[in-house]
């Protein structure tokens, strides 16, 4: 499928065509005050158009950055639309981004205007207003609170919408020679990345990368015209972005926003999305509810799920690859489909999911083959802000936990010979704004851009595999291999550990700091009569440094295995008295783990790890929600984990 | 600035006060021998929020009883609206267009929030007991319109995520929410509070600090409560009435109270060198 010359060249000529094919379809639906509220394309297009003329009327001007801050609200979906139409280029920004973040993306794109959701993001805007001093306007949706702010400035978006559908006859003629001028090489978005290492880069995606990718792989999971999506992952993230833009327009689906931010799973429900996508961590706490639920559950009940889960597992990925299964088995999984898969699936909301994705980290493969065995088409997908999303995705019927799939349509991929993987495709970022050094550092001349991820194509299926960011692949002192990340998957898999940091890189051993999970270690202190008053004392207490010494000593004797890595066994570990959080600058807002930051911060707890002692005390600043800063103290025990002797595989 | 003046005042932060809508003339009130309020006059003003402290034992959950209609004082009067108010029935209070909180949650514990917001609805409910059982011509379309008023009240507090929840399965912030959304679902023109904020932990507290302006300022509501935590009760009033032993000590903006010697000492306590 080529785009021919009357194909629409931009995201704004695809909202036209759709008024016109889908007219009263509905494009979005919200629900707000109890009640699903839907707009149908015809609607969503007049929006735009009067949202456009709007910021026309306030002065907006061709190439101006205009940032979008707020949650998943249809009003700034088409805020973002009618930026493009009227010529500007939309920058959506994390909402919970603390002030200092903000302005420096507010400075870095020179953003004039602001189109933000509510009153706690106006307060953010205003606070670092005299860091970013461009700001001109500040448009809100919700308007509650700010009766009595200064409104030189502010004004609110239905206000705009007015204005702009009051004045059109001005500005129409203006309007249309803008949107005439957009074509596949103007700009659409600009996404910041959130940047494992140094500030925030910012992503400019051109309409072709945006259409085109949309369109690929649109095809590829057949995606149609009434499949209903839920969009609440942040605006801001590349993949919200393509879903519940790119793809939404240009396959005409509708796009469901949440309620509230709480009520995801109630409205999750409700809908029933046809195509979904989530990263490991959804699917993971959503799992960990299943079972502590059913925990609960009456003796029979639990029988049932057990009995059935296991039969689903054995059978249901099976089943749902097209693999021969005998009849029997498969009328028992019909019997396992009545009593427990179809409610079970019913109640997570994915009763009617034809594509399932996951990306972003790794999934634990109990995780994956859980959801998988319920005969829920989940899949992995592997891409990149500067690839518009896509690198590789696995086809149907070709699903497994360990590897990310096949080169998305219209992607090459090349393999350097230090092991990273570099890709091109039509969904390659044009450049990072005002940053050429960069863009020259990622993309070369050819249009290759490297993806600072180590991998290797396996033999046979053609599936890519990832093993650890490039960058943090290493050497031990002894010159064996260093991938903390294999290893920190690994242990992240297990429901007690939220998060793991692994060291080694350079030394003689492999040590880690270690999260627990607060939901499922604080289910089990419940269950077991174990008090505790906060984090840092469950974090502490004995018997859950038993359970993590299990998992880790688990861990080294899987990681043993594997004769490439198995220097990375982790000797000797401790559980942090704090959880690692992107407020205090330990992840990013994707929730990766930044290891520079977390060495540096911690550089005590690890000199301990190192140096043989049994405790440590430690000292830490943390980061409160409004930005206070404050301090936590703690006494840390050390514990040794046994490591599985592999000297006759190292010596060889 | 604050007496005499019919026509109101403009506060601090630019709001315009109206007039008086409620004034206490010379109330006392006495249980038996015991003398809960003496002699006590002070008004409440359209628009405003307003609050009434003291320590324990003053009679400041007298003086809102007094004020909700619910005790009758022996002595002196209560004007509303430029007329002096006659004894009532809870029902012709909230007819008015007063509502309340309680101090001690009043909330029906195993019916979900929603159906106690709706609760709020009850005097906007006119359709008969027949209409109402088989939900059918004016009863079902009295509760989609009361329905609707509950969502946008529902949707002000925050609290979509718990609307189905049965209140008994809430921890006690939201219990509080959840009694302010019921007191908000009739739509009152005065809304009394009584120390909306006990009980809460600081971030509880901000919460409910921003429920209560943003009511004030998005309806117009006229604010009454009672509180104990002074940070919050100078935040948050335009006008703050002191009581102590029953008796009224104090009577102004939170800077003037707050430097009120008499105030001071009932606070503080006074040496007796």
């Amino acid at each position: 499928m080529t785009s021919g010359p009357t194909a629409p060249q931009s995201v704004p000529a695809l909202l036209e065509r759709n008024a016109l094919i889908y007219g009263a379809k509905p494009a979005f639906r919200e629900k707000e005050f109890g009640i699903w509220q839907s707009w149908t394309w015809l609607r969503v297009n007049e929006e735009v158009r009067s949202m456009a003329l709007g910021f026309l009327a306030l002065g907006l001007n061709p190439g101006d950055h205009v940032a979008v801050i707020g949650r998943n609200r249809p009003a700034l979906y088409w805020a973002m639309v009618a930026i493009q139409k009227a010529g500007a280029v939309p920058v959506p920004l994390y909402q919970d981004a603390v002030a200092e973040e903000m302005a420096y993306v507010l400075d870095n794109c020179k953003a004039r205007f602001v189109v933000v959701a509510d009153q706690e993001q106006v307060d953010k805007v205003l606070e670092v207003q005299d860091r970013a001093p461009t700001i001109e306007h500040i448009v809100y949706q919700d308007a509650r609170g700010l009766r009595k702010y200064d409104h030189t400035r502010l004004h609110s978006l239905k206000d705009v919408q007015a204005e702009g559908r009051a004045a059109h006859e001005r500005f129409e003629a203006e309007l249309k020679a803008r949107e005439g001028k957009l074509d596949y090489d103007s700009t659409c978005v600009m996404l910041y990345t959130s940047g494992t290492t140094g500030k925030p880069k910012g992503v400019v995606l051109s309409n072709r990368n945006i259409i085109e990718s949309s369109k690929n792989s649109s095809d590829f999971d057949h995606l149609r015209s009434d499949d209903e999506v839920l969009a609440y992952l942040p605006m801001a993230w590349v993949g919200d972005f393509i879903f519940s833009i790119g793809q939404a327009f240009w396959t005409g689906f509708c796009v469901n926003c949440p309620e509230s931010p709480d009520t995801m799973m109630t409205d999750l429900r409700e809908i029933g999305p046809t195509y979904f996508f989530a990263p490991p961590r959804v699917f993971e706490n959503m799992l960990t509810n299943v079972m502590i639920r059913m925990e609960d559950a009456s003796r029979f009940k639990k029988w049932l799920f057990d009995h059935f889960m296991a039969h689903a597992r054995k059978v249901g990925p099976d089943l749902l690859d097209g693999k021969p299964v005998s009849g029997a088995d498969r009328l028992k999984y019909k019997l396992g489909d009545l009593f427990v898969y179809g409610p079970l699936k019913n109640t997570l909301g994915f009763s009617k999911v034809r594509v399932g994705y996951t990306a972003g980290e790794a999934i634990g493969p109990e995780i994956f083959d859980f959801y998988r065995s319920l005969g829920i088409n989940l899949k992995q997908l592997y891409g990149q802000t500067e690839a518009s999303v896509f690198i590789t995705a696995q086809p149907d019927g070709e699903v497994r936990a360990d590897t990310v799939g096949v080169p998305s349509p219209g992607v090459e991929l090349r393999i350097a010979d230090n092991g990273e993987v570099f890709y091109r495709s039509p969904g390659v970022f044009v450049e990072y704004f005002g940053n050429p050094e960069s863009t020259a550092g990622t993309k070369d001349a050819d249009g290759w851009v490297a993806t600072g991820d180590a991998g290797f194509i396996e033999e046979g299926s053609g599936h890519l595999r990832i093993i650890d960011r490039a960058k943090d692949v290493g050497k031990m002192a002894d010159g064996r291999m260093f991938a903390p990340k294999y290893v920190e998957n690994k242990l992240k898999f297990y429901p007690n550990i939220l998060e793991a940091v692994v060291f080694g890189n350079g030394r003689d051993m492999c040590t880690a700091f270690i999260n627990i999970d607060l939901t499922a270690v604080g289910n089990w202190a419940e269950r077991n009569n174990i008090a505790y008053a906060s984090y840092q004392e469950l974090a502490g207490h004995p018997q859950v440094l038993d359970t993590i010494q299990a998992h880790v000593e688990e861990v080294n004797r899987s990681v043993a295995h594997d004769d490439m890595l198995s220097g990375c066994q982790v000797h000797r570990f401790l559980v942090l008295h704090k959880e690692l959080d992107a407020d205090d600058g330990e992840l990013t807002r994707t929730r990766k783990v930044r290891r520079n930051t977390i060495e540096e911060k911690f550089d005590d707890l690890l000199g301990a790890l190192y140096d043989g002692s049994r405790s440590v005390y430690t000292e830490t600043e943390v980061t409160y929600e409004d930005g206070r800063k404050g301090k936590i103290t703690a006494t840390l025990e050390i514990r040794d984990a046994a490591v599985v002797d592999t000297q006759k595989v190292a010596a060889e | 600035m604050l007496d005499g003046a019919t026509e109101g005042y403009t506060t601090a932060d630019g709001r315009k006060i109206g007039g008086v809508m409620m004034e206490m003339k010379n109330i006392t009130l006495r249980f038996g021998g015991v003398v809960a309020i003496k002699d006590i006059s002070f008004d409440i003003r359209e628009g405003e929020i307003r609050a009434i402290i003291g320590p324990n034992g003053a009679g400041k959950s007298s003086m809102l009883n007094v004020i909700s209609g619910f005790y009758v004082p022996q002595e002196g009067e209560v004007w509303f609206r430029g007329a002096p108010r006659p004894a009532m029935r809870p029902f012709q209070v909230a007819q008015q267009g007063i509502a309340r909180t309680f101090q001690n949650i009043a909330l029906f514990e195993g019916m979900s929030v929603l159906d106690n917001i709706m609760t709020g609805r009850l005097t906007q409910m006119n359709a008969g007991i027949a209409a109402q059982a088989l939900w059918w011509g004016r009863a079902q379309k009295e509760e989609i319109e009361n329905r609707e008023v509950v969502e946008k009240v529902i949707d002000f507090l925050e609290i979509q995520a718990i609307r189905k929840t049965p209140v008994s399965r809430l921890p006690y912030g939201l219990k509080k929410r959840v009694e302010l959304a019921r007191a908000l679902a009739a739509e009152p023109k005065l809304l009394l509070l009584d120390e909306p904020m006990a009980g809460m932990n600081v971030e509880e507290k901000e919460d409910m600090s921003r429920f209560i302006l943003d009511v004030n300022d998005e309806f117009g509501t006229t604010i009454a409560l009672i509180e104990h935590d002074m940070g919050v009760v100078m935040d948050l009033s335009d006008r703050v009435v002191v009581m102590d032993y029953g008796k009224k000590i104090g009577d102004g903006t939170p800077d003037e109270v707050r430097n009120n010697q008499e105030v001071i000492d009932a606070y503080l306590g006074v040496s007796h060198d």
